[in-house]
């Protein structure tokens, strides 16, 4: 520990209450009154594209400078896309991809 | 109540599977920077978020200012609030639950509640208390179990993390399947990569969802009506 026990505990708590109040904050806003039409549409239509972002988000490390920075997750995140449009199957495309991607970074692309 | 348990922990095993190595990498890096088990525990318990805890670390190495770290948390977190928005109806009928399920609304509880399917037999409010409920608790344990016994393990996991890529492709791989106008997903794919391009893997994700919401507030008129009215009724 560099910073002491105290510190740590105030880190804790600021960045605890910080994410908590955002989780909090669009019921604080909304919870009383009736949810404004626009605020019902983007709650209808962000999930999808929240996901696709944060889909986005977990391939972001993937980089076209080197096969083993882009080979690994595209082959991977085709297994699944492949596995789940044939079988949709949840736990099978999860397995499958992350097989895939776990046999590529630790035996072909070390 | 045994089959909504049963179908909630069906649902969770993936998640499950991503926390584990997860949780017990960050135990690891807990423990390497003098914060035992308990340490690791009562962080995953109250922050629940697994990104901004990584980068609390550097925090815990000291010469942070506390304003500093309550700004970085706010940023990496704020897509929670495009979270909640979906949620303002459902949670209002489930009473002090309500609480919990606004606590607990990390990416993965948000995941399950968007691909929720109800099952015969099953009580939907009691499968996704309970399916938040095992995500906090896979998170806290995995945690502390990396604090206790993380570095005696010697298969390799390197990799497994990516059970959390798959679990978001296949919600919205679900997610374009039931919707009638696929839009919102084209608009939000353009706005991230375009963000990733220009801001880099470290920056874009706040910037794209702000673009894609805006994107999709200007399409409003033609999407409303494709997207809205044919949900109501569901």
């Amino acid at each position: 520990m560099t910073v002491d026990a105290g510190r740590s505990l105030l880190i804790i708590a600021v960045c605890a209450a910080c994410t908590q109040l955002e989780r909090a904050l669009p019921f604080l806003m909304f919870g009383r009154r009736a949810v404004p039409r626009v605020v019902s549409y983007l709650g209808r239509i962000l999930p999808m594209a929240v996901m696709t972002v944060l889909v986005i988000y977990c391939l972001r490390g993937t980089s076209f400078a080197s096969a083993g920075s882009c080979v690994p997750q595209l082959a991977a995140a085709a297994v699944t896309a492949g596995l789940h449009l044939w079988k949709r199957s949840t736990l099978l495309s999860i397995v499958g991809g992350t097989a895939c991607y776990m046999l590529l970074v630790q035996l072909v692309f070390v | 109540m045994k089959a909504s348990f049963a179908y909630a922990f069906r649902r969770t095993i993936p998640i499950m599977v991503g926390f584990f190595p997860l949780g017990i990498a960050y135990g690891i890096l807990m423990s390497a920077a003098g914060y035992n088990f308990l340490w690791s525990g009562l962080t995953s318990f109250v922050v629940l978020a697994g990104s901004l805890q990584f980068l609390m670390l550097t925090f815990f190495a000291g010469g942070v200012n506390i304003a500093t770290v309550a700004v970085m948390a706010l940023l990496l977190n704020s897509r929670h609030i495009f979270y909640g928005i979906s949620y303002i109806d459902k949670f209002k009928n489930y009473g002090p639950w309500k609480y919990f399920m606004i606590y607990s609304l990390s990416d993965e509880s948000y995941s399950l509640l968007c691909s929720y399917k109800p099952l015969e037999g099953t009580d939907d409010k009691t499968v996704n208390i309970m399916s938040s409920g095992f995500v906090c608790f896979y998170w806290t344990v995995f945690s502390m179990l990396g604090g206790l016994v993380g570095e005696l393990i010697t298969f390799s996991t390197k990799g497994i993390d990516f059970a959390l890529t798959a679990l978001f492709m296949v919600i919205l791989l679900d997610q374009m399947k039931d919707a009638e106008n696929k839009l919102p997903v084209l608009v939000s794919g353009v706005s991230g990569v375009v963000c990733l391009l220009l801001l880099g893997p470290g920056n874009f994700l706040l910037p794209s969802l702000m673009a894609t919401a805006a994107v999709l507030l200007l399409l409003r008129p033609v999407l409303d009506k494709t997207v809205c009215d044919n949900r109501e009724d569901v």
